[in-house]
């Protein structure tokens, strides 16, 4: 007799609901007494579907049972028995990647590899840099021709799309802002040529904030991300100028300037964690309540694990158990309908309700790149100027081979570790500046981190589960499909992600 | 769905395919009286449930569509089935190989006999 399995799944309970997470579709089902009971039992052991209906018929009608299960199967929760000893595996999966050129949607400008902080974490200039940022005869400041070019590549590369995304990066970016100032009404030139629109957005220590600039920014709509660690002490403990002294007497007013000045963007917070500064509610609240920035998101730093700052076992635990206090705080603005800026809940809960389920853990290499000031184009901003990751020039364009080659190599399929991890449709793997800094290579998954992203996910399953019972209308600000999600997902095993760009 | 309620997009999505899937089983049954598919029969493993592919028909040296959905050979490629559907698309009709003309000339190079060869024949896309 046939039997039947459960389907590769995530239980989780919400609202005293309980929920399937589906993989590899990342479709979020909610289950009632009858399904609940049948996943129960497959569970348990597999059956074959008379077994299965005898077993619940003290419950449950048989064709109760057997309409339940023709759901679960349509959705392949519930799946034929897998053979022992499959001769052809029926599992096989063809690798597939766009035929097509994939469209650029966001470009990342590193206008200069200078900075006048020096920040013992930073991965471009700290201990755990990739390449010397002036090796090779690099410009430390981008010229005003390649910054130009740079803009012609990103429209010439980007396909059909109608709304294309500019993002300066340094460095510390605010050093080239004479550069940038140039750039913004050049790409706004050639956008209007193009009949596409172009976003600005930019990624700044603050330092450098004057009341021109603020004014520059605010009236072009720039986006601002900020990276701050937190209150004076956490912010003086590694981002410092070049002589040791703390940078936030000299950070925090001028935010506090280009908050009020400008209101046409949200202006977000960027903090890196570390060993030494993991008060993550204490930060939240500093930057929010005490600073007025609109959101703030997390991020552990990056870097080999002997160093000093970085964040160990009991950290990531730690942080775990922070975020989720903070996630708690998110969930109740969203279910009285509030704004809440804890951007890392608010990104993931619209990954789960969009069903995001990758091939490929980012938009690097894909939708999104970065240029290094020489004019050399890489992977994303992270990888600007090294040489083993390079994908072409802003002149010449990229070198598709070059480019499907690497996708086709970090394809979560080829990652044998994350196979049987439940988390894989939103992680794929993690980032790929984090897993050369750790195992020197692109190509590793993030073991380090596995335990955090499966934590961290369960909670937000468990927040967007919540929210999806008991407030669903929050939920509609995600349902209005980005103009940059350009591949159709019925035409494809996993999506590939959009090159949206979670500034750093 | 009275039992399993999709709740994201992607939930949702797979219900409308699920849902598109079983209304051209329908078809394919004729119960709907349309034509669709070249040649009705039970629907088998060479016949999966949506998208729909029309019996016999193959884009490409493809093993496993040498057969039609009854394990034979009698529904492939027949000339009148194909002036009634899909004989312009992507079809190498009336032979199940590549062009060897635009596409693929070193077919052949490879493939010298195709029922021994056939594994070091990849996809072909035109």
């Amino acid at each position: 007799m046939t039997k039947i399995a459960l389907g590769e799944c995530h239980p989780f309970e919400a609202a005293s609901r309980r929920f399937l997470y589906l993989i590899p579709s990342a479709a979020v089902f909610a289950l009632d007494d009858t399904s609940g009971a049948v996943v129960d039992a497959l569970s348990a052991g597999n059956h074959s579907v008379e077994e299965l209906v005898e077993h619940l018929s003290q419950r449950f009608e048989a064709s109760d049972v057997e309409t339940c299960l023709a759901e679960l199967a349509g959705a392949r929760a519930v799946i034929p028995e897998p053979s022992r000893h499959p001769e052809v595996s029926t599992d096989a999966q063809a690798r597939i990647i766009p035929l097509t050129a994939i469209p650029l949607s966001t470009l990342v400008v590193n206008v200069t590899n200078k900075c006048n902080l020096s920040c013992a974490y930073c991965y471009e200039y700290g201990e755990d840099k990739i390449t010397e940022p002036t090796a090779g005869g690099m410009p430390t400041l981008m010229s005003e021709e390649t910054a130009r070019e740079s803009v012609d590549f990103m429209f010439r590369s980007s396909g059909s799309l109608p709304v294309v995304r500019l993002t300066f990066f340094g460095g510390e970016t605010l050093l080239n802002f004479s550069v940038l100032e140039k750039t913004i009404p050049y790409a706004r030139a050639r956008a209007a040529k193009e009949g596409k629109r172009v976003e600005f957005s930019l990624t700044t220590n603050g330092t450098l904030l004057q009341p021109e600039i603020i004014e520059f920014l605010a009236d072009n709509d720039v986006g601002v991300t900020i990276s701050i660690d937190g209150p004076r002490e956490m912010q003086d403990k590694f981002r410092v100028f070049h002589d040791g002294r703390g940078s936030y007497d000299v950070v925090a007013p001028k935010v506090r300037e280009l908050l009020r000045r400008h209101r046409s963007r949200p202006i977000g917070a960027r903090v890196t964690l570390t060993s030494g500064v993991l008060d993550i509610g204490r930060i939240y609240r500093h930057l929010t309540e005490e600073i007025g920035f609109w959101e703030v998101g997390f991020a552990p730093v990056t870097t080999s694990p002997e160093r000093a700052h970085a964040i160990g076992e009991t950290g990531f635990d730690s942080m775990l158990s922070q975020f989720r206090e903070l996630g708690q705080d998110f969930l109740n603005a969203a279910l009285d309908g509030r704004h809440h800026g804890f951007s890392n809940v608010r990104d993931t809960i619209e990954e789960l309700h969009k069903g995001a389920s990758k091939a490929l853990p980012c938009g690097a290499g894909l939708g999104l790149m970065g240029v290094a000031t020489n004019g050399d184009v890489a992977l994303c901003h992270r990888f600007a100027g090294s040489e083993d990751h390079k994908l072409g020039t802003v002149h010449d364009g990229v070198n598709h081979d070059t480019q499907r080659t690497f996708l086709e190599t970090h394809h979560i399929d080829q990652k044998t570790d994350c196979q049987t991890c439940w988390a894989r449709p939103l992680c794929a793997g993690g980032c790929y500046h984090e897993a050369y800094t750790r195992y020197g290579t692109t190509e590793a998954p993030n073991l380090h981190y596995c335990d955090w992203i499966r934590g961290w996910t369960e909670s937000c399953l468990e927040i967007y589960g919540e929210i999806a019972i008991r407030n669903p209308a929050f939920l509609r600000q995600f349902d209005t499909n980005g103009v940059e999600s350009t591949v159709k997902d019925d035409t494809l095993k996993n999506e590939v992600p959009n090159g949206s760009f979670h500034a750093d | 769905m009275a039992h399993f309620t999709p709740i994201n997009q992607k939930a949702a999505r797979i219900v409308r395919g699920v849902a598109d899937a079983v209304a051209q089983r329908r078809v394919a049954a004729g119960k709907d009286g349309q034509v669709v598919a070249l040649q009705d029969g039970p629907t088998g493993p060479q016949q999966p449930v949506g998208p729909h592919i029309p019996l016999g028909c193959s884009f490409a040296f493809f093993p496993g569509w040498e057969v039609d959905a009854n394990g034979g050979t009698a529904g492939l490629c027949q000339p009148v089935e194909r002036d009634l559907f899909d004989c312009h698309l992507g079809c190498f009709w009336p032979a199940q190989v590549p062009d060897q003309l635009n596409h693929s000339p070193d077919w052949t190079s490879k493939c010298a006999t195709a029922q021994k060869d056939w594994r070091k024949v990849d996809l072909i896309f035109p």
